[in-house]
């Protein structure tokens, strides 16, 4: 009994990165209808970023209470750099292309942007400095740390602070227009393009807090990381409902349990013939399943095509 | 054989708040051409969407040839027989007008994979009857001689008839017309005109939407008019024209026959 | 009474048939040419060419049903591994090639239908993940399918893969023939050769079939082939099969080639590879395939020759990997050529007139 909640409480931290990564591709296909691929590569370069830049924080000697925000503050500045770059150059051009066309580009993007991390940090696993004096409690039996603790505490108030933006401000209020139909927002006044590259920095933002997280959690980075967690937090998108805010929430706090569970338990189903490596596999059995199911996803609307 | 076609039973379609089609019921017979008129936004495309399967009616249903049709996969429609154009064109815009039509000899062909790995003699044979009846429509239609052009780039006037074409190579006993006559000047109108009337000649029922009134009036045997809707009067021309509610429901709106 | 292929040949204009008795003579002294730099620079031809092989396969998926499979390579390890477990001392199996071959192409599109079913019918960019996963699940699955019973042999991968062998004729091993020594590699030369005659006839009579434009008008405009009476869903599935059974049977002669699988070969970056021949050749126009296959397949070896030495020369040391350098070219070609060229390096005819008459247009 211990294990249930024990891994229920590890699906629900991870869960929370998911979601995080999740909001990213949720928000820049809700509004232009695009699985941004490199999204994932965006919260590896955030979490190297991070990663360098603690390392020369240190140097300075800073304390880690000064230097840990800090260097999430460099990770967020450099990935909304790049998730506006990615937009500006890549994908604005082919705004009017063919559906594959910018998919392939933003597979393109996620190599390049691989590789070049591999070039920059390397090909080796690089250890993230632990941040704080890790505290362990422990509630019925089941353990939980002070940094998972604060991972979902950041997670939620960033999320809650995506909701207020996009329900309370006047740029939210476009991005909530443009999603539902550019071409009209577009003639209504809305200026799409800024929109469009707003979607994409406030994703990236998240992303970077994301890696952040993601490396201090694990404490190691490497820069094939983006490639399993994109796939994932798009998963999670799916699951919730794709193009839907509080469906990205729930798609990836679900998707967390989910794997987590399963992987406890996979073992027992079995009769141990897969063991806990195959807990990649849900994730993907998940995806088949909703898009069989339900494609539209727990909180998205069936929307029919137009003839 | 009875003599009707196709009757629609109370077919009722909503997006969200909007009321697209009411209870909708209109019978169409055999060999006429049938108007479905209204102002914009009556619910004229969305009927055409229903019984073609693009959209699973709320309630209701049609008849078709005296079977129920299953309403839920568009190309079963065509397998039965119902041919439809689209209101904004429709074409394979990267395919030459020739194979346009040829595709729409999909549903009465049938030539597999193996067929066309071996090239077998009835795939040949059947190849070269595909294109045959593909070229002869073209010439029906009058653009025999923009055959080898890719679709794109037709004149407008030609691309509706590329999709009429395509449309009759499904041999369909009821072909459902979308607005064939937005954009044509007025000669091409005319055309039209006589294209649709050999068709009906030809034994195939029409059903026709279309705004330009004396294109309608000069054609339709009866019409149907839809309002927000909702059908608010089914006639011949004659008394359609005199029908209060059709006049209320025209007033103030000009028909565009630009 | 002549020969078909005779008659065909006939039926050509001059230009065209010298053109391909050309290309045949060369295709045909290229392995003996190749053979004059060592044994290694038929191995590289053979996989070139086992690469248009799988280009052509996937080009029926993406270049002619607008299906975008990144997970191809799944099917190909699918392919693979039904030859490694069937021809090798791992069970004691050895069967036959012409067991093997169908039982791994049944097996691939088995998977592709099990795959394809539930994902077809949805929008194209889910079927593109739903494919990248499944890529991955069967390279966990092979890496893990090794406790607690020992079926793929983990990471270590199948050895001593039974060659392809007609009899008591080997692939592998070395034959006279006119006083002349084939090579093994040399000789799955001309299989494979074989087999891509073979896969771009089926190529370009599929495209050119009621088939072939089905798959066209869906790609064009779904709604309106559906309208005309196209089955889009069952014919996409028939396109994600016959994709997939290639891929298997490619899968097995890569198997049997180098007598050796392993996981490692079937990364999602092997599917983007894939993907990026054909659609960097040209998607859906057979020769634009071919050349992005041959280009991408050369790509690696050409920087491997010149890249190191260059910068050796250059800097004293090595700067950039060939490896990670090849994998930036093929990003970067990707985001350029979907920019600037959307149709890929050499279009179809009809596309680059489109083109051409494009710029006209706007001059
Ligand atoms: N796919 C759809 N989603 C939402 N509303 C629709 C859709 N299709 C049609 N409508 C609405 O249904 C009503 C009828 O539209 P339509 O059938 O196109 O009218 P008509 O063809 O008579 O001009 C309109 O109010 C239109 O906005
Ligand atoms: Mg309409």
């Amino acid at each position: 009994m211990d294990t249930l909640l024990q891994q229920l409480i590890n699906g629900i931290v991870q869960g929370s990165i998911y979601a995080l990564v999740a909001l990213g591709y949720t928000m820049v296909y809700g509004i232009m209808g695009l699985i941004n691929f490199a999204h994932g590569e965006v919260v590896m370069i955030g979490a190297m970023v991070a990663i360098s830049a603690l390392g020369a924080l240190m140097a300075l000697g800073l304390p880690m209470g000064l230097a840990a925000p800090l260097a999430l503050a460099a990770a967020m500045l450099v990935c909304m750099g790049l998730g506006a770059g990615l937009e500006r150059i890549a994908y604005r051009p082919l705004r009017n292309a063919p559906r594959l066309t910018p998919l392939i580009t933003a597979i393109g993007m996620s190599i390049i942007l691989q590789n070049l991390a591999m070039m920059i940090w390397s090909r080796n696993y690089l250890t993230f400095p632990s941040l704080i004096e890790k505290v362990s409690f422990e509630v019925a039996g089941a353990h939980f740390s002070n940094v998972q603790a604060l991972i979902v505490v950041l997670a939620g108030l960033s999320m809650a602070g995506l909701l207020l933006l996009v329900y309370r401000t006047r740029l939210g209020m476009a991005m909530r227009a443009t999603s539902q139909n550019l071409a009209v927002a577009r003639l209504m006044g809305v200026d799409v393009d800024r929109v469009i590259a707003a979607a994409f920095i406030i994703g990236s933002a998240m992303g970077a807090l994301a890696g952040f997280m993601v490396g201090a959690y694990y404490e190691i980075a490497h820069y094939q990381m983006g490639f399993m967690l994109g796939l994932k937090a798009f998963t999670a998108a799916v699951l919730g409902g794709i193009g839907n805010l509080a469906g990205a929430m729930l798609g990836g706090l679900l998707l967390g349990i989910i794997e987590a569970l399963g992987a406890g338990y996979i073992g027992d189903l079995t009769g141990g013939f897969l063991g806990s490596h195959y807990q990649d596999i849900f994730a993907f059995v998940v995806l088949i399943g909703v898009l069989m199911f339900r494609p539209s996803g727990l909180l998205g609307e069936k929307t029919g095509e137009r003839a | 054989m009875s003599e009707v076609l196709l009757e629609a039973r109370e077919v009722s379609k909503r997006f969200g708040g909007v009321k697209a089609l009411t209870g909708v019921s209109l019978t169409i017979r055999r060999g006429e051409i049938y108007g479905l008129i209204g102002p914009n936004g009556a619910g004229k495309t969305t009927f055409f969407n229903c019984l073609t399967g693009l959209y699973v009616p709320d309630g209701g249903g049609f008849v078709f040839d005296g079977q129920p049709l299953q309403a839920d996969a568009p190309q079963k429609a065509a397998v039965r027989g119902i041919a439809r154009t689209f209101q904004n064109i429709r074409l394979f815009p990267e395919m030459t007008a020739l194979e346009n039509v040829m595709v729409g000899r999909h549903v009465r062909t049938c030539a597999g994979v193996l067929g066309a790995m071996l090239r077998t003699r009835a795939t040949q044979l059947e190849e070269a009857r595909i294109r045959r009846r593909a070229e002869e429509l073209l010439y029906y239609v009058g653009i025999a001689d923009r055959a080898g052009d890719l679709a794109r780039n037709l004149s407008y006037g030609d691309q509706r008839r590329l999709e009429i074409a395509r449309a009759l190579a499904t041999e369909p006993r009821l072909l459902c017309l979308d607005e064939p006559a937005a954009g044509m000047n007025g000669a091409e109108t005319e055309a039209l005109k006589g294209l649709i009337d050999g068709i009906r000649q030809d034994g195939i029922t029409v059903l026709l939407i279309e705004h330009d009134m004396k294109l309608v009036m000069g054609l339709c045997d009866r019409l149907a008019v839809l309002d927000y809707g909702q059908k608010i009067c089914e006639d011949v021309p004659a008394v359609v024209q005199k029908d209060k509610r059709v006049i209320e429901a025209y007033l103030g709106e000009v028909p565009e026959d630009a | 009474m002549r020969h078909p292929i005779l008659r065909a040949l006939l039926r050509l204009s001059r230009h065209k048939a010298l053109l391909l008795l050309g290309g045949g003579a060369i295709l045909l002294a290229l392995p003996f040419v190749a053979m004059l730099g060592g044994q290694a620079w038929v191995r590289i031809l053979d996989l070139a060419i086992l690469y248009v092989f799988l280009a052509l396969g996937l080009n029926i998926v993406v270049g002619f049903a607008g299906l975008l499979d990144l997970g191809y390579i799944a099917f190909y390890a699918v392919g693979a591994y039904t030859w490694a477990l069937l021809a090798s001392p791992h069970f004691g199996l050895h069967l036959p090639f012409w067991v093997i071959l169908p039982i791994g192409a049944l097996l691939a599109c088995l998977f592709g239908v099990l795959l394809g079913a539930p994902t077809l019918r949805l929008r194209g960019d889910y079927l593109a993940i739903v494919t990248l996963g499944f890529g991955e699940i069967i390279r966990i699955f092979l890496n893990n399918l090794n406790a607690p019973v020992n079926i793929t042999n983990g990471p270590q991968g199948i050895t001593l893969i039974d060659p392809v062998k007609f009899g008591a004729f080997s692939f592998s091993s070395r034959t006279e023939i006119f006083g002349y020594t084939l090579v093994g590699p040399q000789k799955y030369y001309f299989l494979l050769l074989a087999l891509c005659v073979l896969v771009v006839g089926i190529n370009y009579r599929l495209q050119h079939s009621r088939i072939g434009r089905a798959w066209q008008a869906i790609r064009e405009d779904e709604i309106a082939a559906k309208a005309v009476g196209i089955d889009t869903r069952n014919m996409k599935l028939l396109a994600f099969a016959m994709g997939a059974s290639f891929g298997g049977i490619a899968g097995g002669i890569y198997a049997a080639m180098q007598g050796f699988v392993s996981p490692e070969s079937f990364s999602l970056i092997e599917s983007i590879m894939v993907l990026a021949m054909v659609v960097l050749g040209g998607m859906g126009h057979i020769p634009g395939v071919i050349l992005g296959a041959v280009l991408l397949a050369v790509l690696p070896e050409a920087l491997r020759f010149a890249v190191l030495p260059v910068q050796q020369a250059l800097f004293g040391k090595v700067l950039v990997d060939p490896e990670s350098l090849r994998m930036l070219i093929f990003g970067l070609a990707l985001v350029l050529v979907m920019r600037f060229r959307p149709q890929g390096l050499w279009p179809s005819p009809e596309r680059k007139r489109e083109l051409l008459a494009g710029q006209e247009g706007r001059t």
